[in-house]
């Protein structure tokens, strides 16, 4: 098991004739995911890389039934994109698209109130299930099958923590990255809750960042419903306020959004927080140590 | 991007928002220029800087005449400010803003700031005007309200007459502040501003609603939708580094350490900062070269990080996804070559092609340390930085 994909999941590329697209979906495919369509407005009727392309996800769906799009359409057509994936219906949407203006976000956000479609991203690498599925922009040879759910803000970060796993031996179960936007669709909560239901997952390593208050939540979440062990990191502790750090959610203001405060919350809620980035596999080794995990969760 | 308030006020303008007459000047021959062509008893003479606190750094003057205009335009122009949003280094004064003095009975707080928690736009509005919003949200949190809007119908009316009445505007002007209330919206929403604030907004004497003040920051990703904003940035208040980096889409911020720091993705480029700062260095710089980086770019990355003068050593730390690790490596070659590198550097490869990034760099004849973990890669560079 794992969450959100797997391997029979039926991929969508949203933007499938751009470069960025291109590339990718040749890693995709070599990788093993199942892409069966692509969309790009104007290019229906064409393919590439193998993959038939349509011009509407709604005739993409209805040929090939797709149940995922990932999207690599430019920003200022990548909230149109999140709609149209949105009407029809597709199981989730995954946008790896950067530099949205957040006012459109804002817009399909309420859009997708009470919608079929879950949203990961926008700005995000992208959703891993190691050896089935990979959708996104991650290197895919970092990644071991496993029990270790990974899920962050940010993308190279998460590379360095799940090649940390897997060079220790631990697979993974799914690696999800939620990306460094304000506002975003899934969330830490969305995923650790998915995790916790995940018969496959036996801990989780959670990685944030500094700017909003999406740690703290989940650390509250985590104290009253985790049944798993969940250790993390969070980046940008010595960062100074008012600076963004290059994610458009990643900046310190009016006092909020600290890595103290993040790490503060997470350790009430038993959340053991790695004091670097290097550290961060050996944080969730000696974690599973103690709860008598180590073993189910060596994988390789 | 900031603006300044001058330019702000020109924004509120075209949305019906009330501000004072005024305009800007460049020298105190403009600025008495400008204060006889406001013809009014008083005029204020304001600093233009993108940083609040102005008033009590005293960039704000009041001039009863010409000869005091003439002074205080004198005064500030070339002055530097400290402020608590400027950093101990202060920012110069070049513009002025010389604006009609207003007959202030009261004043009050009003915001728009996007609400990362309900994804939502939140207006936010305080009988405690003139006064720094963070403190009072930290001690009286009581006297802030707010109000969440609906995308879907925007700011409506009840809105903004509940928040009037919240703020104890008198009951006669209420319908004047919920007026200026909807036209700051639309402003925020149609300039894709990331915050708005106006403190003060007075009520005067004469029974008018106006902003005295307006900070306005927008969103950097819908810039390319207002080319009538963009040519308000004004290139004087910002970082050298920042804006050459921009040119190359490098996303770089400078700090007030020594060690350099280029890296792949924003949380890697934070961690690594992190990192260094865990084994007692100190960075120079936030740096992150991006996902689809070339080799040109990351030498340019490398000629901003070492125009930075406090720049002692560089670290390299690189997770190429995928940002190959052979195309940084040629970049580092080449920047080497071309800028005679005399500082330590340290480099970190991990990732797609690590092997034949690693065997470049060893061929090239250049003095680099190799570091087999970021970790490692920090604590090398902290100890050849001294």
């Amino acid at each position: 098991m794992s969450v959100y994909i797997n391997k029979d999941t039926k991929v969508l590329v949203q933007g499938i004739t751009g470069s960025t697209a291109l590339f990718h979906t040749k890693q995709m495919l070599e990788y093993g995911t199942k892409i069966v369509a692509g969309v790009t407005p104007g290019k229906g009727g064409t393919e590439v890389e193998g993959v038939p392309v349509f011009n509407t996800v709604q005739d993409a769906v209805e040929a090939t039934g797709a149940n995922v799009s990932v999207i690599y359409v430019p920003a200022p057509f990548a909230a149109d994109a999140i709609l149209e994936a949105t009407e029809a219906e597709l199981d989730m949407a995954i946008c790896i698209t950067e530099h949205i203006p957040v006012l459109d976000m804002v817009k399909v956000k309420r859009y997708m109130e009470g919608k079929k479609t879950r949203l990961v991203g926008p700005n995000c690498p992208g959703v891993i299930t190691p050896d089935e599925c990979k959708i996104g922009i991650m290197p895919g040879y970092i990644h071991k099958k496993g029990h270790v759910g990974v899920v962050s803000r940010s993308g190279t970060l998460t590379y360095e923590a799940t090649h940390q796993l897997s060079e220790e031996g631990i697979g993974q179960s799914t690696a999800v990255g939620i990306g460094g936007d304000p506002v975003n669709g899934t969330n830490f909560i969305d995923v650790l809750k998915a995790f916790n239901e995940d018969e496959d997952t036996y801990a989780v390593v959670m990685i944030g960042e500094i700017g909003g208050t999406a740690e703290e939540e989940a650390a509250q979440w985590v104290k009253e419903n985790m049944t798993k062990p969940v250790v993390g990191f969070i980046g940008g502790q010595t960062a100074p306020e008012g600076k963004r750090m290059g994610h458009a959610g990643a900046i310190i203001s009016g006092g909020k959004g600290t890595a103290a405060d993040k790490i503060k919350a997470m350790n009430a809620a038993g959340i053991e927080v790695a004091d670097t980035p290097s550290v961060i596999g050996e944080t969730l080794i000696k974690v599973i140590k103690e709860k008598g995990l180590y073993d189910a969760c060596k994988t390789h | 991007m900031n603006i300044h308030e001058y330019q702000g006020k020109q924004v509120l303008k075209q949305y019906g928002v009330a501000v004072p007459e005024g305009h800007v000047a460049f020298s105190p021959e403009e600025a008495v220029k400008a204060a006889k062509e406001l013809g009014s008893d008083v005029v204020v003479v304001k600093a233009q800087i993108h940083a609040g606190g102005r008033g009590k750094a005293g960039g704000v003057k009041l001039a009863k005449n010409l000869d005091e205009v003439r002074e205080y335009a004198k005064e500030l122009l070339g002055k530097v400010l400290v402020t608590h949003q400027t950093g101990p280094e202060g920012k110069e004064v070049k513009r002025l803003y010389i604006e009609a003095g207003s007959n202030i009975e009261k004043e009050y707080y009003l915001g728009l700031v996007l609400d990362r928690e309900t994804s939502r736009v939140t207006l936010m509005g305080s009988e405690e005007g003139g006064m720094d919003i963070e403190e009072v949200a930290a001690n009286t949190p009581d006297r802030i309200f707010y109000e969440e809007i609906d995308p879907v119908v925007g700011l409506t009316g009840f809105q903004a007459r509940r928040m009037a009445f919240n703020m104890n505007i008198p009951a006669k002007l209420v319908n004047k502040a919920a007026k200026l209330m909807l036209g700051l919206y639309q402003a925020y929403l149609e300039k894709d501003a990331a915050i708005v604030e106006i403190n003060p907004l007075v009520v005067t004497g004469d029974g008018q609603v106006v902003a005295l003040d307006a900070k306005f920051n927008f969103d950097a990703n819908a810039l390319y939708r207002h080319q009538d904003i963009m040519e308000m940035r004004d290139y004087d208040e910002e970082d050298a580094k920042e804006i050459e980096a921009s040119k190359y889409d490098l996303s770089y911020i400078s700090l007030d350490g020594n060690i350099g720091c280029m890296v792949n993705g924003a949380g890697l480029a934070m961690a690594t900062m992190d990192t260094i700062n865990y084994y007692g260095g100190s960075p120079a710089n936030f740096l992150d070269v991006g996902g689809g980086a070339t080799a040109e770019k990351v030498t340019e990355a490398f000629k901003i990080i070492l125009s930075d003068k406090n720049v002692k050593g560089i670290f390299v730390n690189i997770f190429g996804g995928i940002m190959k690790c052979d195309i940084i490596a040629e970049g580092v070659i080449q920047a080497a070559k071309e800028v005679s590198l005399e500082v330590p550097l340290v480099v970190r490869l991990e990732g797609t092609n690590v092997e034949i990034g690693k065997k470049l760099l060893n061929e090239s004849g250049l003095n680099i340390v190799a570091a087999g973990t970021m970790a490692d890669g920090a604590k090398k560079i902290v100890e050849l930085v001294g």
